[in-house]
């Protein structure tokens, strides 16, 4: 079976850097795959080339047998790749159910129109997002705080929220941008957990920057590695721990992996 | 509260508001009367300002080129053959707009959907601008269009404005289509749509990431708030009777800048309220302009101070309360009801304190 999504060649230049350098990965349906590096490596860049923020300097995707080279971020969303980022970017002054009801705006058929006339076929979408939108944030566990501001939620939720929100966009691959940045070993462990459940709930694939080395080696089935722009290494969690240029770059010490 | 009984009170409330406004055009004075009709249009043009800049989010002001074009669309389309000729007595008028004699209804969908696709035109290149250099560019364009009126003279008079048009435009008209684009303000903003544009306003990059049309979006909120402009711009003609190029300066947006953020970016009810409190205001400061007779001094009239102390009130409003007086929030019943219960409770409480210590001396 063809995999789900490829990238092959991507290379991005920003003036006279090269921030992301012939950086070719294939990623099965069902994955969950980890995309580490050191500061600076290029790892958002990847994200923004995939979720088409940047158009790579050269290089091609693949997503679901489809060439997404080149499409804006509205238009890779509503093929299936939903994302986070790396700053947490929610609608900070709509509330936690508004942000995840934008999510479902995608699939919306009725037209302007409709919604001002609120004819038939425009009210029964709008009833079923909304239901929709309710039952995902039960699932997420974040139903309690629906009708608060997104931006006055704890930090941890936030992190949570920004995940149901790219839930509800309905994607086949989703793009985590360090989803534990911030958080406590106990709250890594449950990330994971959450992950693993929201995988299996939602038939979804995964791809994860992360610099928590427990997250990443705990939940990744396989992981890649960039250094300069560069992919030094491919493999399975035991497999890069033990390549001796992922050490070097990492300068072998696992506590510095943090900075 | 249920919908039901909102849906309800709303109706109630304004047909209780056209009953005032028929006692109104039979009783009041001229003068007053033409400011109620100029609060009306002042809501509708408010509100299509809000809609781009508070709800979308998108620094836009252009709106004095889009009121142009809705007036003189409006104009051209109602004034019969014979004002026509009178109006072009200096050069010859463009022959297939002799005839034309719209009835006024026609006429002001007209201005606004010519507006629209004006908006339409100038959004494919500027809504792609952020920012300043959007505001610069809607600024630019207005003047370009308020500089070719006064260049095409056949379609337009030139500088010389169109007069003697046939004044329509009364209470029930302005009020009327005020009332309409609240409710189809209110509609929008409530739709998924106005949470599309809520989230553009909040995050670009975000929305865009959550598969939002950045473009689609935008240029439905600026042709949707053009085509309100041009309306605005029809009923405003009229009711003055005269429209000219003078009038579609930029202190015609800044008025209208003024009543949004008066009124709160991003409030539909808070539009509704700077809309009527500007207006009335700016009448009421004509007595800053006259001359003003002291008896021992005469202090000379000085034109253009009303504006002055505006520019200084937005100014204030920007540094000292940016939210301007509803913010983003809105007035709903909920909110009336909840005020009132508080006013019936301190009340309450208020008899209950002083009745205390009667009834310990019993
Ligand atoms: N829009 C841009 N213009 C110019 N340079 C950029 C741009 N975006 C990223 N870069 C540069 O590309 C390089 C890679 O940045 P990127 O954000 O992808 O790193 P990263 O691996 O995500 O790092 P971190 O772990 O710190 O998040 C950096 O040197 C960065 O300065
Ligand atoms: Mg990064």
């Amino acid at each position: 079976m063809a995999p789900l999504f490829q990238a092959n060649n991507l290379v991005m230049q920003f003036g006279g850097l090269t921030a992301v350098n012939k950086v070719s990965m294939s990623i099965e349906k069902g994955e969950i795959v980890g995309l580490i590096g050191p500061n600076g490596a290029g790892k958002t860049t990847v994200f923004n080339i995939i979720t088409g923020v940047y158009r790579p300097t050269s290089g091609s995707l693949i997503f679901n047998g489809r060439n997404i080279t080149g499409l804006r971020p509205d238009q890779v969303a509503k093929l299936g790749i939903a994302r986070t980022f790396q700053n947490i970017r929610l609608f900070r002054d709509l509330t936690v159910q508004e942000n995840v009801e934008i999510g479902y705006h995608l699939r919306i058929h009725s037209g302007p129109w409709r919604a001002v006339l609120r004819t038939p076929k425009y009210v029964a979408e709008e009833k079923m997002i909304k239901e929709r939108a309710s039952q995902l944030l039960a699932q997420v566990g974040l139903v309690e705080y629906r009708h608060e501001k997104a931006g006055a939620l704890p930090y941890g939720a936030q992190r949570r929220l920004e995940i149901a929100r790219a839930l509800a966009t309905n994607p086949r691959l989703l793009l985590l941008d360090e989803p534990a940045a911030g958080m406590n070993p106990n709250e890594g462990l449950e990330l994971m957990a959450f992950l693993r459940e929201i995988r299996k709930q939602f038939d979804l694939t995964i791809l994860l920057i992360e610099h928590d080395m427990r997250v990443v080696m705990g939940i990744c089935e396989r992981i890649y590695v960039l250094d300069y722009g560069t992919l030094i290494a491919e493999g399975t969690p035991e497999q890069i721990q033990k390549n001796p240029k992922v050490i070097q770059a990492y300068l072998g010490v696992d506590d510095s992996v943090r900075d | 509260m249920k919908q039901t009984t909102k849906s309800l009170l709303t109706l109630a409330t304004v047909i209780l508001f056209f009953t005032v406004l028929y006692f109104a055009n039979k009783y009041l004075d001229p003068y007053k009367l033409i400011i109620l009709t100029l609060c009306g249009i002042n809501v509708v043009l408010g509100l299509s300002m809000n809609l781009i800049n508070g709800f979308t989010g998108q620094f836009s002001l252009g709106h004095a080129g889009f009121m142009a074009v809705g007036a003189y669309t409006a104009a051209l389309l109602t004034m019969p053959p014979e004002v026509k000729e009178m109006n072009w007595f200096a050069v010859p008028m463009w022959p297939p707009l002799h005839d034309l004699c719209w009835p006024f209804f026609l006429a002001v969908i007209m201005g606004g959907l010519v507006a629209a696709f004006f908006g339409f035109l100038i959004g494919i290149p500027v809504l792609r601008l952020r920012g300043d250099y959007l505001a610069i560019a809607t600024l630019g364009f207005a003047e370009v269009i308020r500089v070719v009126i006064i260049n095409v003279k056949p379609l337009t008079n030139g500088a010389l404005g169109l007069k003697a048009i046939p004044v329509v435009t009364d209470v029930f008209w302005a009020w009327g289509a005020a009332v309409l684009t609240i409710f189809l303000m209110i509609r929008l903003i409530n739709s998924s749509y106005g949470l599309a544009l809520k989230s553009i306003n909040s995050d670009e990059i975000a929305a865009e990431a959550m598969g939002v049309n950045l473009f689609y979006h935008k240029m439905l909120s600026f042709v949707l708030s053009s085509f309100l402009a041009g309306v605005g711009g029809a009923l405003l003609g009229g009711l003055l009777g005269t429209v000219d190029p003078t009038m579609f300066t930029f202190l015609m947006t800044f008025n209208i800048l003024l009543i949004v953020v008066l009124g709160g970016l991003g409030s539909i009810t808070g539009s509704v309220i700077g809309a009527v409190f500007v207006t009335i205001l700016m009448e009421w400061l004509r007595i800053v302009e006259s001359p003003v007779d002291l008896g021992f001094v005469q202090i000379p009239g000085i034109p253009g101070m009303r504006m002055v102390i505006f520019s200084f009130l937005l100014v204030l409003v920007i540094i000292f309360y940016q939210q301007g007086l509803l913010g983003r929030r809105e007035l709903t019943w909920e909110g009336i009801f909840n005020l009132l219960r508080q006013v019936q409770e301190r009340f309450k409480k208020r008899n209950k304190d002083k009745s205390v210590p009667s009834s310990e001396v019993g």
